[in-house]
């Protein structure tokens, strides 16, 4: 069946029918989109740990759902980079089988719990939702989803997905972030044997070094990796593919097909002056060290440097988890500095917002120029250029250009530079044959994800660059399919 | 994995452990380093690798018990199982045949000075090791380096084993003695410094191993970034042997302390 054919058939099942004739259209577009419980700010903003979003109730989601008008052509899932059946899913918690929710989930997407937490849905499935339209608020998509994984993690009824026979076929995956267990997620549904290698020592990439435990605990994230070794995914941590086991390596393990997912994980600076000085480092390094080896609790090795002067340089999502941590170790101020205006950033609006709200300052239209240490080394203060707006540059955003001689002095202990990461080069030097562009990521045919050498497909950052979690995902199941179809083509 | 099968002491502070870590053994190359972690709330922290036995699987470990994370790892015994053990990592050294070459370690730095002063010898070099320590008892590997080279010095800085001086007055004995090549030094950073001013008089093209500290040491954070040539470098990928006379090792030492405070 097609995909159209499989929306057509579910929404012509009686009980769907059953519900779309118990209200009207009309009845279901005045009820007003739900709002997230969250976290007091001046709470939060002390509380590493402690999620801000609180989730939905039964209630609140079982109202959210009736929204959703069921269409016929729901362009929503246009908007899904992996396509889950979203009214499918929504119109199963509308009737109470909070569960079947979860499997619909589940079908496209690995990690459910997470998309529902991390995606920007304002830019993806719920910019499509027929509600805009009618300018009123689109569908809470996002919070459903989470609503249904969570509603199913808290349940202990954990649905594991159907296998298809298995066929022995061993297959590779390079990284488990995102793209990986995406990959992994759908091979072993298709049978294959599938073994994901990754260099550090927890399984996640990202999604438990980076983003932190006030947006994404690592719990949902563990219970969603443990639901894919039930699926007979296994996984080899401390082992990196392109120096502990190399190519031929896996060649000689039998292994058939490589799905390489090593992301973009090198940070950029700005190669400015003082930028080696103590207390100036990336996000990288900062949020592995608080996220990754739990670097504030007291009985953790690895060390931090609290910060109570912190300016983070960047505007993205990773900008904003930065200076939120920032704030959570006991930063007395905690500064966003970011060389266009607020319009440009690419952080998620919602960020933006629990940041500000957490006491988060925003020094917009500045650039760091150069750094400033005392006699032991340590940064002190930092020099800023001003900085104006002139033409729209290749990517539409008004480009930022520096006014002559207009410059600021800000006291800073800690700064925290986030303006981007670049491909990971260890792959790409060390497959050969590989196609590589000149920023460093793999090239791909972007249907098939697959690369230049015939066994090796690739997705997520390490073609992309820096991209979302979503999109990584969405790369790992096109790549599956058509790794699927060629092994049996 | 990562099972300990040998516990070793050079001196009271120094261990050498023979873990089990077959896929490292099999790949790694002189210059190389692994990333370890000693219990789930360990930290991560580089060593180089001394020594490897691709047919028994196991890799050699030097440790000096200096900090935290050094004590708890010298704390482990025969059978235990180190948490997490990665690798191998950096780049591995350039060998070819150059012609003399004096290799000078310090302190533990002899350890992981070991298969590249082994390596440079089997290319065909005529290979001096200049080791040296402050006292007798932290002189290591003497036996090994006398087995792979041509000839070995020793200084110690208390004149109680070998020659009294430093590790540049050992180098220098050579430099002035017959023509030296290259020189390959690691040890301390101060140490290197030193090393890598000695022979930047004499125009001897030196290659140092430097000793950052680093976290995941696959390039991912740029806590191990030093400038080499005006050029920041990380020394996790990048390295870590650099042309010694490139390196602000001024700006290392600097960054070497930046923990110094908060390890108490």
């Amino acid at each position: 069946m097609t995909i159209e054919e499989i929306i057509t058939a579910r929404r012509a099942e009686p009980w769907r029918e059953e519900l779309r004739k118990s209200l009207k259209n009309k009845d279901r577009m005045v009820i007003p989109r739900v709002k997230m419980r969250e976290l007091d700010p001046n709470t939060r903003n002390h509380e590493l740990k402690e999620e801000v979003n609180l989730g939905l109730t039964q209630e609140e989601a079982l109202l959210e759902a009736k929204r959703c008008l069921d269409c016929p052509k729901p362009t929503c899932m246009n908007g899904c980079p992996v396509s889950i059946n979203i009214p499918s899913f929504i119109k199963n918690i509308e009737r109470g089988e909070f569960l079947e929710a979860a499997k619909v989930l589940k079908e496209t997407s690995a990690l459910p719990a997470v998309c529902g937490r991390v995606c920007p849905q304002e830019k993806q499935c719920e910019a499509e939702c027929i509600y805009l339209k009618s300018k009123k608020e689109a569908v809470a998509i996002g919070y459903l989803e989470r609503f249904a994984a969570d509603y199913e993690q808290e349940s202990g009824q954990i649905s594991i997905p159907e296998i298809s026979h298995h066929n022995g076929i061993k297959i590779a995956v390079v990284g488990s972030g995102p793209a990986g267990l995406s990959f992994a997620g759908e091979m072993a549904k298709f049978g294959y044997s599938v073994t994901v290698f990754e260099a550090l020592h927890e399984i996640g990439g990202v999604l438990k070094y980076g983003i932190p435990e006030f947006r994404l605990p690592n719990r949902i994230v563990d219970v969603e990796i443990e639901s894919l070794r039930k699926m007979g995914v296994e996984f080899v941590k401390d082992c990196i593919v392109g120096k502990t086991i190399s190519y031929d390596d896996l060649h000689q393990d039998e292994f058939k097909g490589i799905f390489v997912a090593s992301g973009a994980g090198l940070p950029n600076f700005m190669n400015i002056e003082g930028e080696n000085l103590i207390g100036v480092m990336s996000s990288n390094e900062y949020l592995t060290r608080v996220n990754l080896m739990d670097a504030s609790n007291p009985e953790s090795d690895t060390p931090v440097l609290p910060g109570k002067k912190v300016a983070v340089i960047g505007g993205g999502n990773t900008a904003m988890d930065s200076v939120r941590t920032a704030k959570r170790l006991g930063a007395e101020r905690a500064v966003i500095v970011y060389r266009r205006s607020e319009e440009e950033m690419p952080a998620r609006l919602e960020e933006v917002k629990h940041a500000k709200e957490e006491g988060i300052e925003f020094l917009t239209l500045h650039n760091p120029i150069k750094y400033i240490g005392d006699e032991r080394g340590r940064v002190k203060q930092m020099v800023l250029q001003k900085m104006q707006l002139g033409e729209p540059d290749a990517s539409g955003r008004r480009r930022p250009e520096p006014i002559e001689g207009a410059t600021d002095t800000l006291d800073v202990d800690e700064v925290i530079v986030s303006v981007g990461v670049s491909p990971n080069p260890l792959i790409p030097s060390s497959f050969k044959g590989l196609e590589i562009t000149k920023w460093g990521t793999i090239v791909v045919n972007k249907e098939t994800m697959r690369s230049a050498v015939k066994d090796v497909y690739a997705g997520g950052d390490i073609v992309r660059g820096g991209a979302t979690v979503i999109l990584a995902m969405g790369d790992g199941r096109r790549a599956a399919a058509a790794m699927h179809e060629s092994m049996n083509g | 994995m990562n099972k300990i099968v040998k516990k070793e002491y050079f001196s009271a502070n120094v261990v050498s452990f023979e873990v089990e870590a077959p896929l490292i053994a099999r790949s790694r190359k002189a210059g190389h380093f692994i990333i370890l972690r000693v219990g789930e709330k360990g930290e991560r922290i580089p060593l180089t690798i001394a020594s490897a036995d691709p047919q028994k699987g196991t890799i050699t470990l030097v440790i000096q018990a200096v900090g935290k994370s050094s004590k708890k790892l010298c704390a482990l015994n025969e059978g235990d199982y180190i948490t997490d053990l990665v690798g191998p990592l950096g780049q591995a050294t350039h060998i070819e045949k150059v012609g003399t070459i004096v290799c000078a370690g310090g302190g533990v730095g002899v350890a992981p000075l070991l298969p590249i002063v082994e390596a440079f010898h089997k290319a065909g070099n005529r290979v001096i090791v200049v080791l040296a320590a402050r006292t007798k008892d932290l002189i290591i590997l003497e036996d090994q380096m006398k087995a792979n080279s041509d000839e070995v010095i020793v200084m110690t800085d208390d004149g109680s084993y070998g020659t009294k001086g430093l590790v540049t007055n050992g180098v220098e004995s050579v430099i002035l003695r017959e023509p030296v090549n290259l020189c390959v030094t690691i040890g301390p950073a101060i140490m290197m410094k030193f090393v890598s001013l000695l022979t930047k008089k004499y125009n001897i093209p030196t290659m140092a191993s430097l000793n950052t500290i680093m976290v995941d040491g696959t390039g991912m954070c740029g806590a191990c970034r030093v400038t080499v040539g005006g050029k920041t470098k990380f020394v996790c990928v990048d390295g870590p042997e650099f042309d010694a006379h490139q390196v602000d090792f001024d700006e290392m030492i600097m960054r070497l302390g930046a923990y110094k405070e908060v390890e108490k």
